[in-house]
């Protein structure tokens, strides 16, 4: 069965909190290979039949207004996994 | 007559029962309303309480915004009825498109419980006639999702055209852009804050100040406003 991956991320622009505390607790165990920590989200939608064009654009249409808010976040990616 | 209020309970509203008194110690009746249902039930204006509804998932307030209820909000906030949203009815609202922006975690990642000092920027709303403008008050604050966020046209519209209601003042406890408080839409009947005026209308439960300790009851002037808002309108 295949499942359609959304990947949601907080505006570039913006603060990210929680990527902030997780940068900051990565430097205070003395990883200094990595120069940022951003956290999204990832949703997993899973569906029975194959995926078309027109489920696509559902999935779009989905991730644009309600897995991800646009004041805040980018969808930045719509994959389908088999 | 007497005003009837709405109060909207959602899964996982928490301050929908200190809303309801609020609103009855103001003078008005308090009306509960479920969000399952497409019923305001008559009332005259509108509560969004905080809490947590379904657990802050997805986003804070963001499904709660999708609930049934949601549709006769918008049409009621489209005709002109009062409704504020309080911290996470705050996020409701913004979440619905009836007020600009969003909001996002805490800059310093810590959930904040203070009281909280706030300037009256805008007291021409349905819900700060009451108030002087520029008028500082003191109302609990507690949040972890509280910190206002908008692109830079948007808030260029929002300071331009007089929409920020309140601001912090001394601490901005959230790192909130402009330090905002809560806000109002263009027309005034719809205005959310993430500090909550119904926690302090009581003498004895309120925030403390110079006079006596917990006699804080600068959050009971929202109220009043709505109650002579809707007197308004009806005479």
């Amino acid at each position: 069965m295949p499942t359609i991956v959304v990947d949601v991320m907080p505006k570039a622009e913006l603060l990210d909190p929680q990527g902030k505390a997780v940068a900051g607790a990565l430097s205070r165990l003395g990883v200094d290979t990595f120069t940022g920590v951003r956290i999204g989200k990832r949703f997993e939608l899973a569906v029975d039949g194959p995926v078309d064009d027109a489920m696509l654009a559902q999935v779009r249409q989905v991730a644009d207004d309600i897995l991800s808010n646009a004041v805040i976040e980018d969808v930045i990616g719509i994959e389908v996994v088999e | 007559m007497t005003v009837r209020i709405g109060v909207i309970t959602f899964p996982g509203s928490l301050d929908d029962r200190d809303a309801q008194r609020a609103i009855r110690i103001a003078g008005a009746e308090p009306v509960a309303l479920w969000h399952g249902a497409h019923d305001l039930e008559g009332v005259d204006a509108l509560v969004l309480p905080g809490g947590f509804s379904y657990g802050d998932y997805l986003r804070s307030g963001a499904i709660a915004a999708l609930s049934p209820i949601m549709t006769e909000v918008k049409d009621a906030a489209g005709r002109g009825m009062p409704v504020l949203g309080i911290c996470n009815g705050f996020q409701m609202l913004v979440e619905a498109h009836l007020l600009p922006g969003g909001l996002i975690r805490n800059a310093n990642q810590q959930f904040v419980r203070r009281d909280q000092r706030l300037r009256v920027e805008n007291a021409s709303t349905a819900w700060t006639t009451d108030f002087a403008e520029g008028q500082e008050i003191v109302i609990p604050l507690k949040n972890g999702e509280g910190g206002y966020i908008a692109d830079a046209g948007t808030l260029a519209r929002i300071e331009g055209e007089g929409l920020v209601a309140f601001r912090y003042v001394g601490v901005n406890p959230n790192g909130s852009l402009d330090d905002i408080a809560g806000l109002t839409n263009e027309r005034g009947n719809v205005v959310g804050l993430m500090p909550h005026p119904e926690h302090a209308t009581e003498p004895g439960f309120g925030p403390d100040t110079a006079a006596a300790m917990r006699s804080g009851v600068d959050g009971l002037g929202f109220f009043t406003s709505a109650i002579a808002a809707v007197a308004r309108v009806a005479a």
